[in-house]
């Protein structure tokens, strides 16, 4: 037997780090595993069970591995502008926006979540950001290297995150924070509860309703133990995230997105707003005008595949003998009840129903080019 | 008939000339939900040590090495409809292939349970 941790390669020689929530974790059965420089919960009590309770429940997921950034300073809105293709000075205060980094090409550097902080949150700053945590201290140097000395940065690395995702998370984060009912997708708050500053947001990377809170991680786990004490939230790990996040069409950056695709490549052109389109002024804007002009080369789609054998990232996609893209992220989808994947392939052979081979182990298995969510969105939005 | 483990977790019990081989219950609570064994055809000869099967897990495709040398004779057909018998019946009814021993001299090196056991207390 060989190859039963699939994520703990990803690690290099650095010593893993304890998240806060570490014994906790272990306290209530998880197993460990290296992910991102961190000790993180792969399962608890097995991927299939943990997604299934997500989709018909509610789960809490430790995501503090992720970085956490806030902005605030003279300018804050036009120098992040520059790094961002999405618009800020539009972004409301409370509303979050997805976005990414470009590289001078276009290359997609990360994906991100920012918001336009309000109520004081974070010292007063103007802006909070989400980004991967393999990429963040990549990030963090990107940045630095292009924002204006007028603009302070802060790395919140004593905060932790927490995501509670599921049909259920609006009625038990409600019954811990009343006012947190209110919030629509997209839209975040500053909350105080048991004398500790939240701030929430109506978001996450399911595909169901459910929040991202901020916690100080010393906190944390009184947060965690308040949520997983209610019946219908239990922990959920690493495993189920991801399984769940490919059934949700939503890309897996160093998997699905990395510096060699773009934006509107990528299907993720959502992210620029009209005016950032037409006036540019950000790095990578380029690339984007000559994609939406003349189309990309190949594209980022999702794949329903015949039969049971799961196709994973790296199998190569035929259409006839013709060696057409490859899988970047893949597995059994057990909400849909058979393997699905995510892949990147070329233009002319990405459009719906379009008929594929994907080559695992020597053998082709028939596949098809598949609309993406897989499985609906059931995000909170206005009635 | 005898059982015997190996240190890459499988067991193989051994009855005359021919070897039941499958995955332990360690080996299956180590890979989680299995989705898919991908199973070698019958008549396939294998030496000590080639690839023999592939388990998928949610997460993960694993090899699985022949233990010993041996002619494939029948594999457990049930796998192909209910792979999740590998976890919850690991050591029984989630058996993976059928072998007809070349040299049995190959079994004198593995472990018997109780070295087994005390191998997995190890990890």
């Amino acid at each position: 037997m060989s190859g039963t941790d699939d994520v703990a390669h990803l690690e290099e020689d650095l010593p893993l780090q304890d998240l806060p929530l570490d014994a906790w974790h272990r306290a209530k059965g998880a197993r460990m595993v290296g992910f991102a420089g961190y000790h993180m919960p792969i399962q608890y009590e097995g991927i299939m069970a943990e997604h299934a309770w997500v989709r018909e429940q509610a789960g809490l997921f430790d995501v503090s591995h992720m970085g956490q950034l806030s902005f605030s300073g003279e300018g804050v809105d036009s120098a992040l502008e520059q790094l961002l293709p999405s618009d800020i000075q539009g972004l409301k205060p409370f509303r979050q926006r997805y976005s990414m980094l470009l590289d001078e090409e276009g290359g997609i550097l990360d994906d991100l979540m920012v918001s336009r902080l309000g109520d004081g949150a974070f010292d007063g700053a103007d802006i909070y950001m989400v980004v991967n945590g393999a990429t963040k201290y990549d990030d963090i140097g990107w940045m630095i290297e292009h924002l204006p000395d007028e603009v302070v940065m802060n790395h919140m690395d004593e905060q932790a995150l927490l995501a509670l995702q599921g049909p259920q998370a609006g009625d038990a984060l409600a019954s811990l924070i009343p006012e947190t009912a209110d919030l629509l997708f997209m839209q975040s708050g500053l909350f105080t509860w048991r004398g500790v500053p939240l701030w929430i947001s109506r978001s996450g990377y399911t595909g169901e309703d459910g929040f991202e809170i901020s916690v100080p991680g010393e906190d944390a786990k009184l947060l965690a133990d308040a949520l997983c004490a209610l019946p219908q939230v239990k922990p959920i790990g690493l495993g189920a995230r991801d399984s769940l996040r490919l059934e949700a069409g939503l890309p897996l950056y160093g998997h699905d997105l990395t510096p060699a695709v773009s934006t509107i490549a990528a299907d993720l052109g959502f992210a620029i707003q009209k005016r950032r389109r037409e006036e540019g002024g950000f790095i990578g804007h380029a690339r984007v005008m000559k994609e939406l002009a003349d189309g990309p080369g190949a594209r980022r789609v999702g794949l329903r595949i015949e039969g049971r054998l799961p196709a994973r990232e790296g199998a190569k996609i035929y259409a006839g003998s013709v060696e057409v893209g490859a899988v970047t992220s893949g597995g059994f989808a057990p909400t849909v009840g058979a393997p699905i994947a995510m892949a990147w392939v070329s233009t002319p052979h990405s459009a719906i129903d379009t008929a594929l081979e994907i080559e695992v182990r020597g053998k082709r298995i028939a596949a098809a080019v598949a609309p993406m969510p897989f499985v609906p969105h059931r995000y909170r939005r206005k009635a | 008939m005898s059982r015997y483990f190996t240190d890459e977790h499988e067991w193989i019990d051994v009855e005359g000339e021919i070897a039941t081989v499958g995955i332990t219950d360690y080996a299956q609570e180590q890979l989680g939900d299995i989705v898919f064994v991908e199973l070698p055809a019958e008549g396939t000869t294998f030496e000590k040590g080639d690839d023999a099967a592939v388990v998928e897990s949610v997460k993960a495709a694993s090899d699985v090495y022949a233990p010993i040398s041996g002619e494939v004779v029948e594999t457990n057909s049930a796998l192909e409809d209910e792979p999740a018998l590998v976890n919850s019946d690991a050591e029984e009814d989630g058996w993976f292939f059928k072998l007809r021993l070349t040299d049995a001299t190959e079994l004198e090196g593995l472990m018997n349970e109780a070295a087994y056991k005390k191998f997995v207390a190890s990890l």
